[in-house]
């Protein structure tokens, strides 16, 4: 009897292994819920508020994915990963998707097979520096000791641009923001390096905001945006167009607010076509027709998520800069609809 | 009609090895272990064949790739073009270097508090015991953070050291003790200054040999030589002699307040990070090693001391004549164990940005190439080899030094 258990428990865990790679939407449909792996508490991206409940702009775009696939956007299943553990949990099927300010490059997109489905942030890398130090521009930084959040593309980028300008320094690697912060303040380093988003929300917090400038220098491209698994493309669609569908919105002024009303036909094809009203779109997905209403309608169009979760009326503080609408000046720009 | 003969010799039958007991235990253990075989066998093929799956090929050639990214305390030369595989060399020599240094440390600070707390001074012997109860039983990562941080508020910035009317001053002109480390000089030799170097070598080795001579003169005459000043004066004076007769060959170069504007340059930056880590694994790691110290010395009976105290031996020469050589025995075996320990712990470097072999290979290497499997198979890798070498080692000591029985 015993015997015959353990057997049966190596045929499922067999047959269980073998499972994984099947088509990633049935899987979602049949769970009920959506795994989206996220930062593990980043005010403004991914963080659990005091209810407890997820929020952020990271956490935005699974609920508008989970209301799109599943009808509901309080059906995700928020997993926390660190900077180590993210890609081995989407590689290994304990997540669907990956939202978690994660840079696009080449060797994440081709060898590790992840397909990325857009970008929800243009980042790049800052250098903040105490103003009483004088320092105007980050070419004047030779010899200066460096803080550096390990875990991310920084380093690489900080050993790129202090070779190519020819200049030393001396970096002090630090696990989290906030260990840091204190590093920073207490002269422990000259300068602290970080996304420049970061950077806002981090000075932000300082008792004086104003004694410490962030230097003009960007060095380098950081646009952050949701991944998920090689091989499966049917889902790799459906989470870019949810983006694309949160962009798009945006440029043709579907709101939160407005999104029941137009969705009833408006004289905007366009429009039609995005909300369902005509054109077959959501099939062709394997969704229904109203999958980009519910996406909308979850925490509003991608400004509206700007806004609420990092805008100029938060604590971070960020301005919307390079993450405008191309017809706006930034670059944010959402393939047609049709 | 009694006729003796041998009994017959059984032939060897099949069933015999279930009913006779002779051979039944090792059918029953080839049995359990095939069966071990064969599930780790599973076990193994079905990681490879999920591994293959999930599209993750185990592959380890990204450790010839450029690593790209700096470490700021290199033991070897290292740049950022060289490989992953370098940068894990330098992650591995900064561990081996905080745990030699923190096993020593270590070793000391804990014989110290061992043999003190078995003090008949009621105070030293009170003080000692708080030592250990607030050390042992704190974990290591809070000792190693608080003396960071408290390192980084207490010390003045390095700042305060620079440009032409500094706010303080370099210690004697040469050292600098700053909230990013403490800077030293550094000595360069010039050619004649290894002469120098060899010099001082072979009066260390003179110093030996004249305390072999004493012990010997005094096993043979009774006559006892003067031990302290005569070994100070073999050390330090032909060295001496020698740097002023070559010309000064050895100079120093000293932290310099004016190269820079961010940092002092030159000398031996130690950084904070460092120093924290070793002191705080050391004083963590001593706390344990006390307590087997005192248990080694409880361990020698109490008549190897009164027996010692008969032949009027003074306290100070019976602890280290008569029951230190024999508590050793004692101690070894346990003190190793916390040698592992201390160098397993050293990998929570990564807290303090200390850039060890978890947070080179394990931290940044394992985030840039995404490869986690790969990374944590060679860290499990490297640490289980440098326990093992430890091990070896010590365990060899421990045999040279133990009881022997003839």
């Amino acid at each position: 009897m015993k015997k015959s258990v353990f057997l049966g428990a190596l045929t499922v865990a067999g047959l269980a292994a073998g499972a994984s790679a099947a088509a990633t939407l049935d899987d979602v449909k049949a769970r009920g819920t959506l795994n989206c792996g996220v930062a593990p508490g980043l005010v403004g991206f991914a963080a659990p508020n005091a209810e407890g409940e997820w929020e952020g702009f990271d956490v935005s775009v699974c609920r508008a994915v989970a209301a799109a696939v599943l009808g509901d956007p309080t059906a995700v299943e928020f997993v926390p990963t660190t900077g180590k553990t993210r890609f081995t949990a989407l590689a290994s099927g304990e997540i669907d998707m990956l939202a978690r300010n994660t840079t696009w490059t080449f060797s994440r997109d081709v060898d590790l097979k992840f397909e990325f489905a857009g970008v929800n942030y243009y980042d790049g890398q800052g250098f903040m520096i105490p103003r009483e130090l004088g320092i105007s521009s980050a070419k004047e930084l030779d010899g200066a000791t460096v803080c550096i959040q390990t875990g991310t593309t920084t380093e690489l980028n900080l050993a790129d641009y202090f070779r190519a300008n020819n200049i030393s320094y001396e970096p002090v690697p630090i696990e989290t923001n906030a260990e840091a912060q204190p590093l920073y303040l207490e002269g422990a380093c000259d300068v602290y390096t970080t996304d420049a988003s970061g950077l806002a929300a981090t000075r932000a917090s300082f008792e004086n905001p104003g004694d410490h400038v962030i230097l003009p220098e960007i060095i380098s491209k950081e646009p952050l945006g949701p991944l998920v698994r090689h091989g499966d493309n049917d889902w790799g669609d459906i989470v870019r167009w949810t983006l694309n569908a949160l962009i798009a919105a945006e440029e043709y002024g579907v709101t939160s607010a407005n999104v029941d009303d137009l969705a009833e036909g408006t004289d905007n094809p366009e429009v039609n076509r995005l909300l369902g009203t005509e054109g077959n779109l959501g099939e062709m997905m394997g969704l229904d027709a109203d999958w980009a209403v519910r996406a909308i309608k979850a925490n509003g169009n991608y400004g509206e998520i700007f806004e609420q979760n990092i805008g100029e009326s938060t604590p971070i503080g960020l301005s919307r800069g390079l993450n405008a609408q191309w017809t706006e000046g930034g670059l944010l720009y959402s393939p047609p609809f049709r | 009609m009694a006729t003796l003969s041998d009994p017959p010799s059984e032939s060897f039958q099949l069933s015999k090895l279930i009913r006779d007991t002779r051979y039944r235990s090792y059918t029953f253990q080839l049995i359990a272990l095939i069966a071990l075989i064969l599930v780790f066998a599973y076990l193994g093929s079905n990681l490879a064949s999920n591994l293959a799956e999930a599209g993750l090929n185990i592959s380890f050639s990204f450790l010839g790739n450029s690593a790209g990214y700096d470490i700021n305390q290199s033991l070897i030369e290292y740049n950022n073009q060289m490989t992953h595989l370098r940068a894990t060399l330098v992650g591995a020599l900064n561990t081996l270097l905080v745990a030699f240094l923190g096993c020593i440390l270590a070793t000391i600070i804990g014989v110290i508090v061992g043999v003190l707390r078995l003090s008949k001074n009621w105070l030293i012997g009170r003080i000692m015991s708080i030592y250990v109860e607030i050390f042992r039983n704190v974990p290591v990562l809070i000792w190693i953070l608080i003396i960071y941080f408290v390192m980084t508020a207490a010390m003045p910035s390095a700042r305060d050291y620079l440009g032409e009317e500094p706010e303080r001053d370099l210690l004697l002109g040469l050292i600098a003790f700053t909230n990013r480390g403490v800077y030293v000089p550094a000595a360069v030799f010039q050619p004649m200054g290894w002469v120098v170097l060899g010099v001082f070598v072979a009066s260390i080795f003179g110093a030996i040999a004249y305390r072999r001579y004493a012990t010997k003169l005094l096993y043979d005459t009774g006559r006892l030589l003067p031990m302290g000043w005569p070994m100070l004066a073999i050390v330090i004076l032909p060295a001496l002699v020698a740097f002023f007769v070559l010309g000064q060959p050895i100079a120093l170069d000293r932290p310099d307040p004016l190269a820079n504007r961010f940092n002092l340059q030159g000398g031996i930056p130690i950084s904070g990070a460092f120093i924290a880590l070793w002191f705080a694994l050391s004083i963590y790691t001593a706390a344990f090693i006390a307590e087997n110290v005192r248990a080694g010395i409880l361990a020698v009976s109490r008549g190897q001391t009164e027996a010692a105290a008969s032949l009027g031996l003074r306290p100070n020469r019976i602890m280290n004549l008569v029951v230190l050589p024999q508590a050793l025995r004692v101690i070894i075996p346990p003190v190793i164990s916390q040698y592992l320990n201390l160098t397993k712990n050293s990998s929570l470097a990564i807290a303090v940005g200390y850039m060890d072999l978890t947070a080179t290979l394990g931290g940044i290497t394992l985030n840039q190439t995404g490869r986690a499997i790969e990374c944590i198979l060679l860290l499990m890798l490297f640490y289980l080899a440098i326990s093992l070498a430890i091990s070896a080692v010590m365990n060899a000591y421990n045999s040279a030094i133990r009881l022997k029985e003839r």
